[in-house]
């Protein structure tokens, strides 16, 4: 398991990996929202919660193609298919390598775009505890998503229209514990709420993943 | 000691059967060359054989974790290096160290090379080295020789060889001469499907993934 990480870890930042792409993603959108919104900070303070939230959950979007259909296509997956890790152990690790490239820069990021959308002092502890909490769960469901459209010719946009809905939920609960951060309220319920999705998705989504891989696989 | 034994097997292509009634058994030290046209099944019954898909009827009985399956697409990632993409299935795998296998197969030269660089045939060459470092008995090869030049032909033959005398198996669907005179085949003709018979399983499941 460890070596299917650092081969994933190795092969996303060399060139052609990807890294960073996600990064550019969420740095264009939080720059170009004040110039579409205006200049007026109590505005963007007040919307400031959800452009981050939806930013992020869009560049993790991004390169979920990725996480299975390269190795599809090059037979990889096969292999390892056969191979004596359990194929859920592969799902998992494959998603944690997601995150570990594309989620954990995006929460370490996530405070300097804070700071270009007026977001309010108090609410930035809450913002990355809230992302570092929701965005492993946005791994996961991609993975799941990836797993159902791997193989399919330019199976993205199927993947994105599957997966956004599973996104809503870790959306609402982490833009809530962010803005009540923000104005000063106790974010703590929502953030349990994030937790325990997360936690679930986790549990649960690599067997489902595993399953839609081997039927793929056929 | 027999490695590898299969009984009435049937196995489905797209929801139709392509091969049916299917039964061999291929010991220690023994290899088999699947044949038959184009489309009739040869594909097909090797990945079932490792697992990849559900057999329609019959039994497989093999050890677990026994069989290593080389399909046509190598499973290389250009990015990497030939040692790094080799390192990489012996750990999956957990299997021998690579240097036996980077020796055997002729890419001792080629170790730091990226796999993007390297020729077909290269190519072709780790993808069956990567067969060494599984430390699997039985090798399921699915046109093993394509692109390789006869010099490599030859090369893998040796490594066969050596892996029957060491009491290993393999089953390889070919078209060329392996030269393994040995090598026994089985002719997949006799057992294509009839025609018009259609898997028994839900219908409509694997179609809509396909």
């Amino acid at each position: 398991m460890k070596s299917l990480l650092i081969r994933d870890l190795r092969l996303a930042t060399r060139a052609g990996g990807g890294f960073g792409l996600a990064l550019a993603f969420f740095l264009i959108v939080c720059t170009l929202v004040p110039f579409g919104v205006g200049p007026e900070g109590g505005q963007l303070a007040r919307i400031a919660p959800g452009i981050l939230w939806v930013g992020a959950l869009l560049a993790c979007l991004l390169s979920l193609d990725r996480i299975f259909a390269l190795d599809f296509e090059d037979g990889s997956l096969d292999l390892l298919a056969t191979a004596p890790l359990p194929l859920e152990g592969a799902v998992a690790v494959k998603a944690l390598a997601h995150w570990l490239t594309t989620g954990l820069p995006l929460v370490l990021f996530a405070p300097l775009l804070g700071v270009l959308l007026h977001l309010p002092g108090p609410a930035y502890p809450w913002l990355l505890a809230s992302l570092l909490l929701g965005t492993p769960a946005l791994s996961m469901l991609g993975a799941f998503g990836a797993a159902v459209t791997v193989g399919l010719r330019r199976g993205g946009l199927l993947l994105s229209l599957l997966v956004l809905p599973l996104y809503v939920p870790t959306l609402i609960f982490g833009a809530e514990a962010v803005r009540r951060g923000a104005s000063g309220a106790d974010p703590v319920t929502p953030l349990v709420f994030l937790a325990a999705i997360t936690l679930a998705v986790l549990a649960l989504v690599p067997f489902a993943s595993a399953a839609a891989l081997r039927v793929n696989l056929r | 000691m027999t490695r590898l034994a299969v009984r009435d097997l049937a196995v489905a292509r797209g929801g139709l059967r392509a091969v049916e009634q299917l039964s061999f058994a291929l010991a220690a030290g023994q290899a088999l060359i699947l044949r038959g046209p184009n489309g009739i099944g040869k594909t097909t019954v090797l990945r079932t054989l490792a697992g990849l898909q559900p057999a329609v009827a019959g039994t497989i009985e093999a050890a677990p974790e026994s069989l290593a399956y080389a399909g046509h697409a190598d499973g290389l990632k250009p990015a990497l290096s030939v040692a790094e993409n080799l390192r990489f299935w012996s750990r999956v795998f957990d299997g021998p160290e690579i240097g036996a296998a980077l020796e055997r197969m002729n890419l001792r030269d080629l170790a730091t090379r990226p796999a993007h660089a390297l020729s077909a045939g290269q190519k072709r060459r780790l993808g069956l080295a990567r067969l060494l470092v599984t430390g699997r008995p039985v090798w399921l090869l699915d046109e093993p020789t394509v692109s390789l030049d006869s010099a490599s032909v030859a090369l893998f033959a040796g490594v066969l060889r050596d892996h029957l005398a060491q009491g290993g198996a393999a089953l390889i669907a070919t078209h060329i001469d392996l030269g393994l005179p040995e090598a026994e085949i089985l002719d997949l003709a006799p057992y294509r499907a009839r025609p018009g018979q259609r898997d028994q399983r839900p219908a409509g499941f694997n179609e809509a993934f396909a």
